[in-house]
Parts: C-alpha cells; structure tokens; sequence
C-alpha cells in the first residue's frame, strides 16, 4: 500500500466513511447510473440511434428490451434518455410517457395517466373524467392531428410490458401501435419485460402492428469480467473529495478481489447468477460492515456475508421447532418414505409417533391428543404442511390430508444442528425401526 | 454490555437505551441499524424479515423506530383488509392527516404513487423514510401486484424509502411467478433456552427475591420447553401459576431455599396446566378462581365436556347408525347387522391390515339407503319412516354432526358422512344402552 501523503483536502476518517458509505449506497440501493453503459455498449448504441430517429426525425417506432430481473433493462433505457436529452432540441421537444404495469393494472388508469403526463388535463378540462370510449376517442384525435412534420414527437415507455398485455382486449396496446404504424404523430413505443414468451401474448392484430425489434439483454460475462465489474462497483472514483483515502480504499478493493477466499465467494456467487441485483446485496451486506474502526472490506467480512445471503430459509426455521413439533416432522417423514408420498392425516402421524413411544417406552413426550394437534396446527401455520384439497370445512380437523413441504435432506440437516436434541429421536430420524 | 450496537449516525446514549429494552437481540438489531446506514443515506429498498413468532420481530423494529426517532408507517396487514387503508396509513403517517384526504375512493395503486410524488415533491424526505408491514403473509392474498410493487417502492415514487416486511413463513412462498425485486433477507432466530430463561426472569415479583422466580421459571420451562417455545405464550403460563407456587411460602410450610419441595409441589400442577389451560379448554379466569377455591385442578368442567348434546330417543340412533355406516366397511354389514346370516369364515373376515383402518383414514361417505338399513337394525322397536325421521336426518346436518357430501339439490339417494369422534359417540351410545365397540369393525 502506498503511502503517498496527498495534503490538499483531508478529511477526518468518521467524515470520509460518511462520504463512502453515502457513494456506495446510492450506488447498490438506489440504482444509481453509471458513467457509461457497462458491457451493453452496442445495444446502448442501438437504442439511442433509434431514439434519435424517432426525436429527430420523427420516425414512429416500436421495440422490445427484454431480459432476465436485474439485467439492467431500465438502468440502459435511462442511460440512453439521460445521453438524448444533453441535445437542447431534442430536451425541448420530445414528450415523455412513462407507465408501469404494476401501477397501470387496466386500460382506464393508463389512459388517465397518459392523459395526465402529457399535461392535456387543461385542454380536456373536466372531460378527462368521462368514459373510456370518450378519452381514448380524444387522445387519438389528438395524435392523429399530427403529422411527421409539426407535431412534437412522444416516447411511451411500458415497463412490466408483459402485464400490459393481460389487459381486456389488449386496447392499449392495440392503439399504441397502431398510432405508430400509420403516419400520424411520431411516437415511439418501448416496452420493457423480463419474459422471453412475451411475443406469444400478444394478440395477432397487435402483434402484426409491432416491429419485432427487439433488444436481447443475457448476460455474456465470463468470471474474469465479472470481478473486474466487482471491482469497478466498489471502487471510488476521482470524484471523492478525500483522494488520500480514495486511494487508499481502492487499494484494499484490489488486495480484496485478488484474495483467495474472497474469490471463492464471488465465484460462487457467478455459478448462482449472473445479474448484479443478486450480487449487489452481497455487496450491502459487506458495505454494512465498514465502521470507522475498521474502514476496509476484509475477506472475512465478504464469507460472512456470504453466509448470510445463502442459508436456508427453512432449516433456519425447522431450527426453532419445539421437540414435539420436530417428532411429529420425523413421524410424517417417516410416512412420507414408506408410503411414498402418499398424503397423511394427523391421526396417521399420531399413530406413527405412539409407535415411536411404545418401542422407546419412555413416558417423557407423552402428550395428549389436542397438544398434538396444537403442535400440528402450528406447523400447518409455518406452512410446513399443507393440506391437498382447501375444503377445510367439510372434514374434520383430524382428517384433513396433508403434504410435508419439506426435504428429507432438510430434515436430517437441521436435526444434526438442532440444540439438545435427544439421542432416540436421532436415532429414530435415521429409520423408521430405530 | 457497551459497543455491540454502535453507529455513526445515531447518539450513542440513544443506542444504549435501545439495547436495554431489548434483551437477547442485541446482533439483530446492530446488524438491522447497520444495513439501515445513517438516516441521510440510502437504505436498501426491501427488508424481509422472518423468525418464530414471538422472536422479538415487530418489537424490536418497534423499539428502534421509536428511540432513534425514524420516519416510519407502522402497518398491520390483518388490519389493512383492503390496500386503501394501506395507503392511507402511510400518507397519513408521512405527510399528516391532510394528504390522505386527496385519496379518492377505492384508489388504485397508480393513485396512491402519484399522490404520493406529489407530496415528496413539496416535503422530501431527509431522513430514510420505513414503511413497517407486519404479518406480511397476508399480502399474498391481496391483490397480485401489490406486493412486487412495494418491493420497488423506492424506484416507483423515486424517494428515500424502505420497505420492511415482518413474516412467520420463508421468503420462497412469496415470490411471484415473474419474479419481482429481491429483498435483503434476514433471520431472527428462536430464543434458547437459557435466553428464555433470562428475558422470563426479568419480570419478577416484588414481594419475593428474583432467586426464587428465576428458580420457579426453571421448573415451568422444564415441563414446557419440550411442547412450546412461544414467549407469549410461556410468560403467560408463568403469570397465572406463580400464586400456586407460592402458596406453601405463605402458608409457612416450606422456606425459599427448599426448592425440592417447590418443585413437588408444583409439578403436577404444571402437568395438568399443559392439559387444561395451554390449549385453552379452561379459559384463564377460570383457571385463576380454581386456584383460589382451592379447587382440585381440572374437576371444572372443560371446553370439550360442554360438547355432549341432548338429541332425541331416534336421533341418537340414526347418529350410531352414521357413525357405524362411516366407519364400517359395507361388506361387514352382513355380519354385523342381519340375524340369521350365512356362516362366513373367520379368518377371512378379520384380515385386515393397519392401513386400510377407518379410524386412521377418516370417516368414508355412505348412502341414505345404508344408513336406513342399519338404522332399522339397531333399533329394537318398530320405527315407521316417517317425514320426523328423515328431518331429523337433515337437522343432524344442521347440527354439524352428519355432512352431507352430494349436493344440497339432490334429493334421491343423497350422500352423507358422519363427522363426530369416537369419544362422542360412545357417550351417545352409553345413553341408549348400546354397545357401539361391539359393532365396529376396527376393533373386533
């Protein structure tokens, strides 16, 4: 580590972790953009030479960005907006339309909020709130007033694009298009979705007014480039107002990724997924570990982070489990391999569980009926058990056929970690006989 | 006990106080402020966290909220039947009570963002703002965009917000079927029990040393810990047994230091605690005036007892006669139920494997042609079948007692099946002088 003395700015170590974690966070919570689109430079391309046209020129158009969660759909949308709208003429005169279709959930809302984004309340005063047929009427009327040359050209963007088309009669849809097949106002349509089917949903009429321009976004990373991309996330940039620290801190980032353990980490974590929203709350976890006594990532911070994003959620909970209740998960287990999967009622599990007693003969768990059920209820409740068919009315508690969510492997690794367990019910676990 | 929870952002004396009031979950909680970060910073959009119930979840958020003075929106998804009250908590509880009243009615979710960008756009947040949803299963079963929306609450209306959602089930039964935005997760787990011990401890009596409670609390998780590791649920116990335990301290018999004697005292007692109250057969009032008549434990009548019905001379007959149609199989009927049937071999007629027993798989449907026949056979007297017969059949159905399986149109040959437990019939049974275990065929 260099030990090169910078002594324009030096901040206090408490004010300079301030600054960081502030950089960082906003970097992995808030989804902050980046500089420069990273790896997608030519789909980059292709979208703000499209958008361009449609600015510019006031070419109608269409088109799809689909990849899997966390690929960086929106993050190189907004890149390609922020990167267009540096040109004067082009800030001034594109109008912009964002829906969503998780907020959008039918035709009527989107419209009104089409309505509302492109700033026509005043022109259409109260009529904003008449019917459907009305507003759409009006809406188009407006958009087909225009033409190539005069009218001001409007970006939709559809994020969640595959719960557009789930719409009634996919109208929206239909209509978007079909303004931006023919000549009228010049609008360009971009939806974005994370299915790859997306096409199959649409409807043929819709389907033959769009485009079929799509932009694929899977991700090509080898390992190498992914720690490369690790490093570039957490490393700060000439920006930070400390550059002593700066370049103190990037420094350890590199010691990081170039040690062994840690690399193991992040390798796993490439065999698991790709996509850098997965890998950014690795990152959070580690970031929370950075105090002012301790201003370093260290291996050991990225292990234990590790280990917390990737245990298992069930056997955590099979861990707090009374005896009783992880008797009764042993016993069903238990049916669950001699019966091969066949469903159980509780009676099926008591019985199972007296045998367990009666070989044993041991007095200490012998519980009555409605304790059992008590205990049984509450891993119905943990929905550690469920029942085949919901008609929970017509049949009596006791009888109510149910299915182990569970893996034996589960289990049998949660019982190893169980605290106090009993020698017999071990034994008991590892066969039916025992 | 000083630097387990220790930040940047908060006063340290705040810090402190929070840690007292809040025993055994100190970890969780150093580790929930630290991925919280100080209160100007951004904090990751979604939290879930999952544990027991009674693992100190709600509390311990509760507690940090209140004592670090954060922003937040308490919300319990078992009062938030329908998303509009949702919405209105938390612009309530961010903005005042004037910025819910631009809510129309029945708002949509896109509403309540635009509503809600509106009102950051005049007051934006400078401190992370915590939406705080307790009982988070319950949002499955709203509707199905809901929840992947408030996992991106932060990116839709583009503020300093985090959404925390507190649940008794994994995060995999959550997840959509496209997928959604994925929460940092985090595990609060179970107390042990010498933490149980501990946090029990704590509310000791005044008028006795916190030895001999922290000794009596010892006793009841040695005859609870096995059945039930609930907080709730074991502080509870131990508030309404303490007057019992320490009745021979009163009364002079023993002194504090002979715990053996407590001990002997007070276990059976326990013993039939976990019989009578644990599960809510005697209600807790109950259990107290008990203690006080000096009544022997669990003479009371319990909640089960009051089962028992009266039903008429026939309708106890046509309930035997259900029950003995549900749980016999039909090729039985002859053997059982015809005066001069044909000699039928024994072996053959009493194979019968475990499996294949009524009382382990349930009750099986039957005809009301059956039921007739048996009906008939079980009663001495001549019964006419009369309409009083056939409506105290369905009354029977009224009573919860039969259901009838085909649906409530079919009037010939309907389908029924008795829903009622060899406990209760045999005390119906015992009433009319009949022997029912004679005539079942599980138990031949």
């Amino acid at each position: 580590m260099s030990k090169r003395k910078v002594k324009d700015v030096h901040l206090p170590t408490g004010e300079c972790i301030t600054q960081l974690q502030q950089v960082l966070r906003e970097r992995f919570c808030h989804q902050r953009l980046p500089e420069k689109p990273e790896g997608v430079e030519a789909q980059h391309k292709n979208l703000l030479e499209l958008l361009r046209r449609t600015a510019v020129h006031g070419e109608s158009n269409s088109l799809l960005i689909v990849g899997p969660r966390g690929a960086g759909k929106t993050t190189l949308l907004r890149c390609a907006l922020r990167d267009l709208l540096q040109d004067k003429d082009v800030n001034k005169n594109l109008l912009q339309v964002h829906l969503n279709g998780l907020l959008q959930t039918d035709d009527r809302i989107a419209l009104k909020e089409i309505t509302r984004q492109l700033h026509l309340e005043n022109v259409v005063g109260d009529k904003v709130f008449g019917s459907f047929a009305e507003n759409l009427a009006f809406l188009l009327e407006a958009l087909k007033k225009g033409d190539r040359s005069s009218s001001r050209p409007a970006l939709f963007v559809l994020d969640e694009f595959d719960l557009f088309a789930h719409h009634k009669n996919q109208t929206l849809l239909y209509n978007l298009l079909d303004v931006s097949q023919s000549a009228q106002a010049p609008v360009a349509v971009v939806g974005l979705t994370c299915r790859l089917d997306v096409m199959e949903l649409l409807e043929k009429r819709v389907k033959s007014r769009f485009s079929h321009r799509q932009i694929l976004l899977l991700s090509s990373l080898s390992f190498p480039q992914y720690q490369q991309r690790i490093q570039a996330q957490l490393s700060l940039t000439d920006a930070f107002p400390d550059a002593h620290f700066a370049e103190e801190w990037n420094s350890s980032i590199k010691t990081l990724c170039e040690d062994k353990s840690a690399q193991d980490v992040f390798r796993r974590q490439f065999h698991f997924s790709t996509d850098f929203r997965s890998l950014h709350t690795l990152l959070v976890f580690c970031l929370s570990r950075v105090t002012v006594s301790k201003p370093v990532i260290k291996a050991a911070d990225v292990l234990e982070a590790s280990r917390l994003c990737l245990c298992d959620a069930k056997a955590n909970m099979l861990h707090g489990l009374s005896i009783l209740e992880l008797c009764l998960v042993i016993a069903m287990k238990h049916l669950n391999d001699v019966y091969e999967g066949e469903p159980f009622n509780l009676q099926m599990v008591h019985n199972e569980f007296k045998k367990f007693l009666q070989r044993k003969s041991r007095s200490m768990f012998n519980f009555e009926q409605p304790v059992i059920l008590k205990a049984f209820e509450h891993l119905q409740q943990l929905e550690m058990i469920r029942p085949v068919d919901s008609s929970s009315a017509k049949t009596q508690k006791e009888y109510q056929l149910m299915r182990l969510m569970l893996d034996n492997s589960q289990i049998m690794e949660a019982l190893q970690k169980y605290p106090q367990c009993p020698t017999d019910v071990k034994q008991w676990s590892a066969s039916a006989f025992g | 006990m000083t630097g387990v929870l220790h930040h940047p952002g908060y006063a340290d004396e705040k810090l402190q106080r929070v840690e007292q009031l809040i025993p055994c979950r100190e970890l969780q909680a150093g580790m929930l402020v630290s991925l919280m970060g100080q209160p100007q910073h951004y904090s990751y959009p979604s939290i879930f966290i999952y544990g027991h119930r009674a693992s100190g979840k709600s509390h311990v958020l509760h507690i940090l909220m209140k004592e670090l003075e954060l922003p937040h929106a308490a919300v319990s998804c078992v009062e938030c039947v329908s998303a509009a009250l949702l919405y209105e908590r938390v612009l309530t509880s961010f903005f005042g009570r004037s910025a819910a009243s631009f809510l129309p009615r029945s708002p949509s979710l896109s509403e309540f963002v635009r509503l809600y960008r509106h009102q950051r756009s005049q007051s934006p947040a400078e401190q992370t703002r915590y939406i705080v949803m307790e009982k988070a299963e319950l949002l499955r079963d709203a509707d199905a965009n809901l929840l992947p929306a408030l996992l991106r609450l932060q990116e839709l209306v583009d503020d300093n917000i985090t959404v925390i959602l507190l649940s008794e089930i994994v995060w995999e039964k959550f997840r959509p079927n496209t997928g959604c935005f994925e929460p940092l997760l985090l595990h609060f787990p179970d107390y042990s029990k010498g933490e149980l011990q501990q946090i029990l401890s704590t509310d000791s009596h005044p008028s006795y040393s916190a030895e001999l409670y922290s000794s009596y609390i010892n006793i009841l998780l040695g005859v609870f810990y096995s059945v039930c590791r609930d907080l709730r649920e074991l502080r509870h116990l131990a508030a309404l047994n303490f007057n019992k335990f320490c009745e021979p301290l009163t009364e002079g018999k023993v002194k504090e230091t002979e715990t053996h004697k407590l001990w002997r005292n007070i276990e059976p007692h326990l013993k039939k605690a976990m019989q009578t109250v644990y599960i809510r057969e005697v209600s807790s009032l109950q259990w107290e005036q008990m203690q006080q008549t000096e009544d022997e434990g669990g003479a009371l009548r319990g909640l089960s007892a009051h089962t028992h019905v009266e039903l008429p001379y026939y309708s106890k007959f046509l309930l035997i006669a259900a029950y003995l149609a549900s749980y016999n199989p039909a090729r039985t009927d002859k053997r059982f139920f015809v005066k001069h049937h044909g000699k039928i071999r024994k072996t053959n007629f009493l194979k019968k494997n475990e499996k294949t027993s009524n009382h382990l798989l349930g009750p099986k449907p039957f005809a009301l042609d059956r039921l007739l026949a048996i009906f008939y056979s079980v009663v001495d007297s001549r019964v006419a079948p009369t309409a009083s017969i056939f409506s105290q059949i369905s009354s029977l159905v009224t009573l919860q007692l039969l259901t009838q399986i085909s649906h409530t149109d079919q009037l010939d040959a309907p389908k029924y099946k008795c829903s009622i437990s060899l406990d209760f019939i045999s005390a119906v049974s015992r009433t009319v002088n009949f022997d029912i275990v004679k005539y079942l065929y599980d138990f031949l």
